[in-house]
């Protein structure tokens, strides 16, 4: 069970809490992650990555197991600690005020 | 009882402003969608109950919202908007040309016609429509076939910001665009032609009657009219009496023709409404006092409407979508400001309050007329 922790606006658009977790068949690999959760959240396709090229949002990143994914390929298996459920997959906000 | 709702979209989320016919006594509902900015919502004239709310963000994208249950629940909708087919270039800021890619909706105009019906018009500028309730949209691409490449982007984006409906013919549609001008289509929006002959714009064009560039901020019609346009250009205000066919100025006695809104009086096809702003440098009232223009004569002659709007030290702005009216008698004109404040009259500008005074930034402004 991979578990993944929604910024507040997307937790808000999906209805959901903080995680939620997702059953991912075949590699777990950040692609796989966000197919699956865009299959079960459809309200949050175009939200995190684009419609059609998948390209990440500009302000979106994906944290995890203390180090900063975003320029990964997505591809990329996910690390252990997400993968054996100790830690979420973060997507997260960038940082802004006003 | 007759009654009116205010859809208040900002930069932190939309209000709900309502009252009786008096419109006197308001309850204000919000935030809804807290935090993000609200573009435009707008009612389906053929069903109340459904509204349709444009979420944007930098950060998470377009968000369609649909309420089918008069704002008490909403639903995330279809936000897939592609461009047809490879869309190309248009000029950027400096005259290159840039690939098109969507950014946000500005504008979102149920059909006077067909209930499902919605047009979205959007940044890069384009017109979509969706037959099943904003679920899937589809670009009317034949919009940017008429000189597309040589739209460029005002300071606020290459934005579509005006879409209207020939309440008389179903297949005519109106859009506008800043900064590319008036659009017009009678085939329903599959093919279109600039209408923008008579505009002239010497300070921000090279060539001031071209075809197309034009930094149009907002065209309007009276149902009853629908021949007659009228027009807030970047500078100028202007009027149509045939379709767009050709346009000419009746900035008249206005302190200045640069501003953003303009709003046709519910009953009286002449009387038309603006808010003059100082300049396309300085985007504040000119004089710090916040002064609604009013027309009875189609244009040209021009009143201001001050009673209850600050006159001193007012220095907001009003947005090209943040002004409406209802449709009861005596009519009901509404507008917001940067500033958060949304400002009412009940009796068509003669006298104004202000319903609320410290929302954030207002966006648009649209109003639900109830019998």
């Amino acid at each position: 069970m991979i578990r993944v922790s929604l910024p507040f606006h997307l937790r808000s658009l999906a209805n959901v809490e903080r995680e939620v977790k997702l059953e991912v068949a075949g590699e777990p690999t950040f692609a796989a992650v966000l197919e699956e959760l865009e299959s079960q959240y459809p309200m949050l396709q175009g939200t995190i990555r684009d419609h059609v090229s998948k390209e990440r949002r500009p302000f979106i990143r994906f944290f995890a197991c203390g180090q900063d994914f975003s320029h990964q390929p997505t591809d990329t298996p996910l690390p252990d600690c997400v993968r054996d459920g100790r830690e979420p997959l973060r997507i997260v906000g960038a940082m802004s005020g006003g | 009882m007759s009654s009116v709702r205010i859809f208040v979209g900002t930069r932190k989320g939309a209000f709900i402003l309502s009252s009786n016919a008096d419109r006197k006594n308001w309850h204000v509902e919000g935030p809804l969608f807290p935090g993000l900015e609200i573009y435009h919502m707008q009612a389906s004239p053929l069903n109340p109950d459904r509204i349709y709310a444009s979420q944007a963000s930098d950060w998470f994208g377009q968000v369609i919202q649909r309420s089918d249950d008069g704002g008490k629940t909403w639903k995330a909708v279809g936000n897939k908007f592609l461009y047809e087919g490879d869309p190309g270039t248009h000029q950027f800021y400096d005259g290159t040309p840039v690939s098109w890619k969507f950014k946000k909706v500005w504008q979102l105009q149920p059909s006077l016609f067909e209930p499902d019906t919605v047009y979205a018009g959007v940044e890069d500028a384009a017109l979509f429509v969706s037959k099943d309730g904003a679920e899937t949209w589809q670009e009317l691409a034949g919009l940017r076939d008429v000189r597309g490449h040589e739209w460029m982007p005002g300071a606020g984006g290459l934005c579509l910001h005006s879409i209207l409906q020939n309440p008389a013919n179903p297949n005519q549609l109106f859009a506008a665009i800043s900064a590319a001008g008036v659009f017009r289509s009678d085939d329903a929006g599959q093919r279109w032609r600039a209408v923008n002959k008579g505009l002239r714009s010497f300070e921000e064009l090279p060539e001031a009657d071209a075809e197309v560039g034009h930094c149009v901020h907002r065209i309007a019609m009276h149902p009853d009219h629908p021949e007659v346009l009228y027009m807030q250009k970047h500078w100028d205000v202007m009027r149509s009496d045939n379709s767009g066919d050709s346009w000419h100025e009746v900035s008249g006695n206005l302190p200045s023709d640069f501003g953003y809104p303009i709003v046709v009086h519910p009953h009286e096809p002449e009387t038309i409404y603006v808010i003059p702003i100082k300049s396309d440098s300085e985007h504040f009232p000119p004089e710090g006092k916040l002064r609604v223009y009013r027309s009875r004569t189609g244009g040209n002659e021009w009143e201001a409407l001050t009673d209850g709007l600050p006159q001193e030290n007012c220095f907001v702005n009003v947005l090209r979508t943040a002004m409406a009216t209802d449709q009861l008698d005596p009519a009901g004109i509404f507008f917001g400001t940067s500033g958060g404040q949304v400002y009412a009259s009940a009796d068509a500008g003669n006298h104004w309050t202000a319903i609320v005074r410290d929302l954030p930034q207002v966006l648009s402004v649209e109003v639900q007329t109830k019998s």
